[in-house]
């Protein structure tokens, strides 16, 4: 018992101080202060921000989970049909064939720090409007900051909006 | 082809790559053969020299099955208690308070049988130090318990007549010193240095670009989340489980985390095949073990990938696939793998919520839980299957019309007799179980219980009646996922799947090690031309066969009225 208990945990511990963020989580700052953590997805709601997927925890890391609504759920359906609504309302130039399910559906942590490169696409317009920047550069900023398969052929791509925000505040100066 | 598919054959070929090997090495741990961990040696008898245990004793099945139970009621009791009063022992920075009595009954019986159903949320409901030695020391115990369950099977048809089948405290010990402790610390090593935390430190806050404070639940976890998987176990340091970004960062951690909780059911029966001489039959058992796996997973993955019809027709763009309960980093294909590994080996732990999984996709992971030994759970997967291949032995010799053998031996009514009981008590625990709760569901709604019976569903209609038939089959195949929407934490649900997960832990391997004992006592009849031979084609089809129509007979009824009535009635 004291080795699996106490010898074990301890030899992570100690071996986890040497990564990224000394085994705390790795932690992203902004002129000194931390404004946030690299893997935990926060809340977006302004305008002049990418928003990130919709949370059934409201991005509260205190705690996690997601809907857990069945896919036939009436009042998920209506949900699901609101929030539709609201992005093409934000967002007056894209059409309801270009919203990528992630945008709509909660993740399954709450927590989610990505979006698709869809997503991210159908901000464009309407962030440089609120920051009057030309679409291009924020176009790039979404391919830069986009992350593509692992190594090129497994998995999904995604983009991290924390990331991806915290350049768009870059690219303002 | 699609980078998303890619991956999930990638992570299944790189599962085998490692199982292969680790199952001869097993064999040769387990038979007390040389190998190169065996400078460990001085650390185990330390172990036994401090715990009074003679190593060299050899016990009959009896004694082997009397040594586990009494060490896991030990377990039981410790860890009730320890539970209950952890809002009075040290290590809890966060300020979590103690468990409620039928709680904690429900989660310590919950982790000392490997099934890791939780009741509770790993950020509110226990503290670092429960964590630890509660939760991450039964994941360790419990799935060494199941490994040295199956080793004293293995060893049972290794001879041709023996009662002498081993000590039960070195297969324990060793499971653990030469398999998981090893195998945990290279995998947390992995963890830790993709993101996940292991300091001791407590909740963070910090105020987010937009403005908004915000708390940050940590703690070492990287530890723990590696022997979740190795042990089969499923019992998430977070809520969210591997789905939260501190459990699960990226797909690379996700990978070996599929990776992890595959191999060593796939080892134990490669390594049963070595360990009794007769390598064609693990190997046929194997295939039988993936055919199955891929039947179910193709299915899964398809519907995921399909998306929602219900959202389909606003009109939104679904190119990926389903997205409701899932991660971006992970995308729909390889989360439908996982719930299917999750669902057929008995892990439990998931990458996304279950609960708005597409309907037909929860047929699949009932279904495989239901089965519960393609593959299976660590060491338990095999003592499963073995009692199929009995029935399969039975009915083959009534075709025949001989007395049915298996590996030398006669299987008679006794033998029958135990392999009947055990395939009857899943479906009567969870079709039973899952009786009662909807009975208390629908007269006894207002019951003044912590959460009441009448919102105990999360979603209306056939959906919630799976929310309930998921809990109770679950918690009998010790697999600790859930339709997480169901109000669980009360009275009702605590006592129920306590009592459930407990019948379904230890008299599954109790059966399947008596059955091997009395077996492995009888006379050895040499083969002859009508000697059935086990490790043939033909015999693996009808074993397959067998658990087909078995399972189909026993649940298909349930599966109906959950999963398939909710698929057909979203066609319209």
């Amino acid at each position: 018992m004291v080795l699996l208990c106490v010898i074990y945990p301890l030899l992570v511990a100690f071996a986890g101080k040497f990564s990224k963020g000394e085994g705390g989580g790795e932690k992203i700052t902004k002129n000194g202060k931390v404004v946030g953590y690299a893997l935990i997805g926060q809340s977006f709601t302004k305008p002049e921000y990418f928003w990130g997927r919709p949370s059934a925890v409201g991005y509260n890391a205190a705690g996690s989970a997601g809907s857990n609504k069945g896919p036939s759920n009436p009042d998920y359906l209506k949900q699901v049909s609101d929030r539709i609504d609201t992005l093409l309302k934000y967002n007056p130039t894209i059409k309801k064939a270009d919203i990528p399910a992630d945008m709509v559906t909660a993740s399954g942590s709450g927590l989610d720090p990505n979006i698709s490169e869809q997503g991210a696409i159908i901000q464009i317009k309407r962030i440089a409007a609120y920051r009057k920047l030309d679409e291009k550069k924020v176009a790039e900023l979404v391919v830069e900051n986009t992350q593509g398969p692992l190594l090129g052929l497994f998995g999904p791509s995604s983009v991290n909006v924390l990331k991806l925000n915290l350049a768009l505040d870059e690219l303002k100066k | 082809m699609n980078t998303e598919l890619l991956g999930i054959i990638a992570t299944f070929l790189l599962t085998l790559v490692i199982a292969i090997p680790l199952g001869k090495y097993l064999a040769k741990v387990f038979a007390g053969e040389k190998v190169w961990t065996d400078f460990l040696k001085p650390i185990e008898s330390g172990i036994y020299k401090l715990s009074g245990i003679n190593p060299k004793e050899e016990m009959n099945w009896k004694q082997h099955m009397k040594a586990l139970l009494t060490i896991n009621l030990v377990w039981l009791v410790y860890g009730f208690f320890v539970l209950i009063y952890q809002d009075k022992l040290p290590m809890n920075p966060d300020g979590n308070p103690g468990m409620t009595p039928d709680l904690s009954f429900n989660t310590i019986i919950s982790f000392v049988v490997n099934c890791d159903l939780q009741h509770y949320s790993g950020e509110s409901g226990v503290t670092y130090l429960t964590q630890h030695v509660v939760m991450m020391f039964l994941m360790f115990v419990s799935c060494a318990t199941g490994i040295a369950a199956a080793v004293v099977f293995f060893k049972a048809f290794r001879d041709k007549t023996s009662v002498r089948l081993g000590n039960f405290w070195e297969f324990f010990v060793k499971s653990i010193t030469r398999l998981l402790l090893p195998l945990s610390l290279i995998m947390a090593l992995i963890l830790a240095f993709n993101g996940s935390p292991t300091s001791y430190e407590a909740k963070d806050q910090f105020i987010s670009l937009q403005g908004d404070t915000v708390n940050v639940s940590r703690g070492p976890a990287a530890g723990m989340i590696a022997i979740k998987h190795l042990g089969t176990n499923g019992g998430g340091w977070f809520g969210a489980n591997s789905a939260h970004p501190l459990e699960n960062p990226n797909y690379v951690t996700n990978m070996v985390e599929l990776i992890a909780q595959m191999i060593v059911p796939i080892a134990m029966v490669i390594a049963f095949g070595i360990f009794i001489r007769r390598r064609r039959l693990g190997w046929i058992i194997f295939g039988v073990m993936t055919i199955g796996m891929f039947l179910l997973l193709i299915p899964t993955v398809s519907s995921e990938l399909g998306g929602n019809p219900a959202l389909a027709k606003m009109g939104i763009l679904q190119t990926t696939g389903a997205m409701e309960g899932k991660e971006v980093r992970f995308g729909p294909a390889i989360s439908a793998y996982w719930s299917t590994v999750t669902t057929i080996i008995s892990t439990g732990s998931v990458n996304n919520m279950h609960d708005s999984s597409m309907s037909l996709t929860g047929a699949w992971q009932l279904l495989g839980m239901m089965v519960n030994s393609f593959y299976g759970g660590c060491g338990v997967g095999i003592l499963n299957y073995f009692i199929y291949l009995i029935i399969a032995v039975f009915i083959s010799g009534l075709m025949v019309g001989r007395t049915p053998e298996f590996l030398g031996h006669k299987v008679e009514a006794r033998e029958v007799k135990i392999a009947a009981l055990i395939t009857l008590l899943s479906p009567f625990l969870i079709l039973a179980g899952t009786a009662i709760a909807s009975f208390i569901f629908t007269s006894h709604g207002d019951a003044a219980w912590a959460v009441q019976p009448k919102n105990w569903l999360n979603n209306p209609g056939f959906h919630g009646f799976s929310e309930m038939l998921y809990e109770v089959t679950s918690s009998n195949a010790n697999n600790g996922s859930g339709f997480e929407g169901l109000g669980d934490n009360n009275v009702l649900w605590n006592v129920l799947t306590g009592f459930v997960m407990l019948i379904g832990r230890f008299l599954p391997i109790i059966g399947p090690v008596a059955i091997a004992g009395l077996l492995g006592t009888k006379k050895f009849i040499p083969e002859s031309a009508g000697t059935l031979k086990p490790d043939t084609l033909t015999f693996g089809l009808m074993t397959f066969a067998v658990i087909v129509v078995l399972n189909a007979l026993s649940y298909f009824p349930a599966l109906a009225l959950g999963p398939l009535a909710e698929y057909f009635t979203m066609l319209k």
